[in-house]
């Protein structure tokens, strides 16, 4: 069965080789239809049919924005940082250089992109709220890895340049913000909160002993930056049906919760080839988890009650 | 209700002369009162649906770093392919032989092979034993993940990096001792 579905999907995917550019805009909406157009496959395509917005105009030909007063003895750092503006469609990508000097900047990544933002260029766009690793907006990918900005410290090495672009393989809405639309219905299908029919018995609260509230430490406190799933190269190529590191993680937050009464239920919603078993423990996600999680074992742990049980 | 406000900031403004006239440009110019226009919901939905035909993806694969997680996973599966594609390759060649009047059988192949220059051996034994080893010990490692075990952040390094380098010495004992 598997196989027949895979020998199907091989076959369709050979007819985007040579689908014109233009069919690319059958997709209503940012997230689901346009399931060919990210596969490996389909990036051979690409490049017989090339998408001028794919690429990105390096930051030799662009120009450099400078710190507007340099201090006596200004450290000056250079960050590159990617651009993409609505506005201008038609536009490729570019990547943008500011410099910067350190000594009137603050120590984070978040500093450096809200100095720019309010001294130099009011048209950078990025989003930010909490500024100390709580809520996950900041989220994007500084010198190639992902991380929150606010929690990223500023190499204090000026001699190396700092690269910053928005979370990787998501649809830009401008410069540092991504499209998380499919991330978050994604985080609803799995049913984020506790199901459960029978009334508590004392009839106030659903208790719980100490052993098993200690098995949702390291899972309750993912903040959803959506930093792990944009760093599984599975869920670049898979983002309409894999649900990505993430939200399994959320989804066994839900399993393991011994409150929860739905558990057959939750497991059966992963038991196919695509939501949950297209992990191939790559362990990205994990590595570049800022909140120093471990979605990896999360997903480990889901195979293994679906595989024992 | 936007007029008030236009109305409290002057007064404020000119309730304390001094101080504002102190604030730095910067602090001025964030207080911005943006143009902006009512549009229907449905006009906006529309726009948002054009905006969103538009949008390109962010970069990946070349700018992201590369790390011996993801980099021995994709090795993973390109020894596999390498392996299995060679043992189906062969597997189809050899039963085709008769038909197709190929010598595929042991005695005419390894003298087919000794005929061969030494660069060649060489080669053809590299590219045997390195994917060989690699999925093999990489296995392992997925064998123990199926387990749970495994899963430290450190761990994950030191396995990824030990496994290269093991099949790299096994590698090389099979092409130039074994």
């Amino acid at each position: 069965m598997a196989s027949t579905r895979a020998l199907a999907r091989l076959a369709t995917r050979r007819t985007a080789v040579v689908r014109p550019a233009v069919s690319s805009f059958s997709r209503g909406l940012a997230s689901v239809t346009d399931t060919h157009a990210r596969e490996p496959v389909s990036k051979v395509a690409e490049k017989i049919v090339p998408d001028r917005a794919a690429e990105v105009v390096p930051e030799s030909k662009t120009s450099t924005v400078r710190e507007p007063t340099p201090g006596k003895d200004a450290k000056i750092k250079t960050f590159h940082i990617y651009r993409w503006n609505p506005d201008e469609p038609s536009a490729k990508p570019r990547m943008q250089t500011y410099t910067l000097d350190l000594n009137k900047t603050g120590p984070m990544m978040l500093d450096a992109l809200i100095r720019i933002k309010n001294e130099v260029d009011p048209t950078l766009t990025f989003r930010r709220s909490c500024r100390e690793g709580i809520c996950g907006s900041c989220a994007m990918n500084i010198d190639g890895v992902n991380t929150l900005a606010c929690l990223c410290r500023i190499p204090t090495d000026t001699s190396k340049e700092s690269r910053i672009y928005p979370l990787p393989h998501m649809y830009v809405v401008k410069d540092l913000v991504p499209d998380m639309t499919l991330f978050y219905k994604q985080y609803r299908s799995i049913k984020p909160y506790l199901q459960r029919e029978t009334p508590a018995p004392d009839g106030r609260e659903y208790r719980q002993s100490k052993a098993d509230r200690k098995k949702l430490d390291g899972l309750y406190e993912c903040i959803l930056c959506a930093c792990c799933s944009t760093s599984c190269p599975s869920y670049w190529w898979n983002q309409e049906e894999y649900l990505g590191p993430a939200v399994l993680l959320q989804s066994y937050r839900w399993i393991a919760d011994s409150r929860d009464e739905k558990k057959a239920e939750r497991q059966d919603a992963l038991n196919n080839s695509m939501s949950l078993y297209r992990c191939h423990t790559i362990m990205n996600c994990s590595r570049t988890c800022p909140k120093g999680l471990n979605p990896g074992l999360a997903i480990a742990e889901i195979k293994k009650s679906m595989a024992f049980a | 209700m936007a007029s008030q406000r236009v109305f409290q900031v002057g007064l404020r403004r000119a309730g304390v002369p001094m101080f504002s006239r102190m604030q730095p440009a910067g602090r001025i110019a964030q207080r911005r009162f943006a143009a902006t226009q009512h549009v229907e919901e449905s006009e906006g939905q529309e726009i948002l649906r054009k905006q969103r035909l538009q949008r390109p993806v962010s970069p990946h694969l070349s700018i992201y770093r590369p790390q011996i997680t993801w980099y021995g996973s994709a090795l993973n599966r390109v020894t596999g392919i390498m392996l299995s594609g060679s043992l189906y390759l062969f597997g189809i060649a050899y039963l085709a032989a008769p038909a197709m009047g190929w010598h595929l059988e042991t005695p005419s192949m390894v003298a087919a092979v000794a005929a061969w220059p030494v660069f060649a051996k060489v080669g053809a034994k590299v590219a045997l034993a390195f994917p060989f080893f690699y999925h093999s010990l990489n296995g392992l490692r997925h064998l123990s993940w199926d387990l749970g075990l495994g899963f430290k952040n450190t761990t994950v390094m030191r396995t990824g990096w030990a496994v290269v380098a093991t099949s790299v010495v096994a590698g090389l004992y099979y092409t130039f001792l074994g």
